[in-house]
């Protein structure tokens, strides 16, 4: 395993899309790899005949009737939209 | 009756005098509002609050409904139709929710009035409130000093008699440590009796929403109403709700307590451990039998904690992107300059800190190491419990270690603040109910008393189990009568 005071905190910044400072970056470089180095205790009990917990309560194949339903309507889904036109959200442009 | 007087009762008392008609709903709305404007400067427990709409709604309630002209504050970070739903962030500072969460739907239908959101650690994430992007709030009980967090506004608001009783959220103990601190009732439901539907999510297998009240009746009160499955919720289990105020009778003459060795640690101030042990002594004095246990993995729970939790944040908080509601950055060079500087600007430095942690574990060559182990060790963490719970019927331990500690001590320190949850959050990755209840007082040396709390965690979906235990140790002491005197002026 590498060691985890090499994260590279830019790198992981731009996966998340999350810009960040030189001052930030710095930072959590330091607060992050202590977090990191205390996380290391999770390597000392024997977990070779355990299995992963996604959850807490294990369930499967939870249905429901498909019954239509009524959702949001236009005016409700816009009513938050930074930028809105015609019945529409105005994004960034997307393509060149 | 007197504004003041009317504030100060529990939701138990409250309801036979709305039923009874001696008050109206519109009286204590209005008791209420008094309240706020006077306590409110000191503890800043509210983000948002709207009393003409609680008008309304209190005109038209119907007080033989269970919870029928019961005002409630709701942590704003669960949706209420037409109020802000900000979670104490910047990115989703002008959100306004335009829908119910199922626990809101419930509550309303039952009669209930949500009239306030309160403050909290930004997303949830934190446990003295300090990460707010909004403001800092206080502990009723000594103001230079933090109430606990995440549900810090709840628990505040709850102890300065500024809400009846109020909703919040618990991940990794954001309702039960607040409820410590600030010297109220707590309950965290066991994960998938109460519908998250409404709740923005943080870890959503962690979270879950709970009641914050001044007695643990109240806390049945208000989950009789707020458990049940839902079409909305997968997760939130077809298990049957049954009355949680009649499992509060009964003596507790019998049952078996478990006290966890690796909960009685070094580090616990010595205040806290004394009220502990003479709790436990009660126990024994009510025919409880009290008996070491053993929790091996417990020293791993933070750890698993930190890595599973940020993890689904980082995947949680990526649709906040500024394309259909929240911030957005201005004149984005591009489509990545949008959402990064969006998020940039948008996110305060604890959440920041938990979507590039997330991130990281879940990345390419790290999965294995950190994310995958943490859940191997969750499964560890919730077979101690199982087998804990083979042998007693509930565990005790402190709620969380100090009682409230200054306000701007841990701030600066990630890894202090996580440990904050050392009793907390083994309960959240096993999926266990648990509560806390006040148990004490310890002096500081400038002459304040600060609550502490004692956490009862009960078997999954045997929350009446331990609001029957809880019930019992509150109604033979008297530390949840007392209330903190607010350094104000009252009204007549």
């Amino acid at each position: 395993m590498a060691d985890p005071v090499q994260i590279d905190v830019a790198h992981i910044a731009t996966l998340a899309r999350l810009h960040i400072t030189e001052e930030e970056r710095n930072l959590f470089q330091t607060q992050l790899a202590r977090v990191l180095e205390y996380a290391e205790k999770l390597q000392e009990p024997d977990t070779s005949q355990v299995d992963a917990a996604a959850h807490a309560v294990p369930i499967h194949n939870v249905f429901r009737e498909d019954e239509a339903r009524s959702g949001l309507s236009v005016a409700d889904a816009l009513s938050n939209a930074p930028h809105q036109a015609n019945d529409l959200f105005i994004v960034t442009k997307v393509v060149e | 009756m007197k504004a003041p007087d009317l504030t100060a009762l529990s939701i138990g008392e409250l309801q036979p005098l709305l039923r009874k008609r001696e008050v109206s709903a519109r009286e204590v709305i209005e008791a209420l509002r008094t309240r706020i404007a006077t306590v409110e400067p000191k503890i800043e427990a509210y983000l948002s609050l709207d009393f003409d709409d609680a008008l309304k709604q209190a005109e038209k309630s119907d007080v033989s409904l269970p919870l029928g002209g019961v005002p409630l504050a709701i942590k704003d970070i669960i949706s209420v139709a037409g109020q802000p739903c900000t979670c104490a962030s910047k990115i989703l500072r002008n959100y306004r929710a335009v829908f119910d969460a199922t626990v809101i739907h419930n509550l309303k239908a039952a009669g209930a009035i949500p009239f306030g959101k309160t403050n909290l650690d930004e997303f949830a994430m934190g446990a003295s409130t300090e990460n707010s992007s909004v403001k800092v709030t206080r502990n009723p009980w000594d103001l230079s000093r933090v109430p606990g967090g995440s549900s810090g506004g709840s628990a505040a608001a709850v102890a300065a008699d500024a809400a009846f009783g109020a909703i919040g959220t618990d991940t990794g103990g954001s309702i039960r440590q607040p409820a410590a601190l600030c010297g109220v009732v707590g309950l965290k439901p066991s994960y998938g009796r109460v519908s998250r539907y409404g709740l923005v999510a943080f870890a959503s297998s962690l979270d879950q929403a709970g009641p914050l009240t001044k007695t643990v009746r109240d806390a049945s009160i208000l989950l009789n109403v707020m458990a049940g499955p839902d079409p909305r919720d997968s997760t939130c289990l077809n298990e049957k709700v049954p009355d949680y105020t009649a499992a509060l009778k009964g003596n507790v003459r019998g049952v078996r307590l478990g006290l966890p060795k690796e909960y009685m640690i070094e580090g616990i101030d010595k205040q806290v451990r004394a009220a502990i042990e003479k709790a436990v002594e009660h126990f024994r004095s009510l025919g409880a039998e009290v008996v070491d246990i053993s929790l091996p993995h417990t020293e791993y729970a933070i750890a698993s904690y930190y890595m599973i939790a940020s993890a689904e944040a980082s995947a949680n908080l990526a649709r906040f992107d500024g394309v259909r509601y929240g911030y957005r950055a201005e004149n984005p060079r591009d489509l990545f300059d949008h959402y990064s500087r969006t998020r940039q600007e948008g996110f305060g430095p604890e959440v920041k800190r938990r979507i590039i942690l997330g991130t990281y574990v879940l990345s390419s060559g790290y999965y294995e190491a950190y994310y995958a182990r943490a859940q191997k060790v969750r499964t560890l963490i919730r077979r101690d419990f199982t087998e804990a719970f083979a042998k007693v019927d509930a565990l005790i331990s402190p709620t969380s270690p100090v009682p409230a500690f200054p306000i701007g001590e841990r701030h600066s320190d990630p890894l202090q603040m996580y440990l904050a949850d050392v009793f907390t959050n083994a309960a959240n990755l096993a999926g266990i109910c648990g509560i806390n209840l006040p148990c004490g007082f310890a002096q500081t040396e400038n002459g304040t008393q600060l609550p502490i709390g004692l956490q009862l965690l009960g078997r999954p979906f045997d929350e009446g189990r331990i609001l029957q235990i809880a019930q019992a140790y509150e109604q033979s002491t008297d530390w949840h009568k007392q209330r903190p005197s607010l350094p104000i002026t009252e009204m007549s």
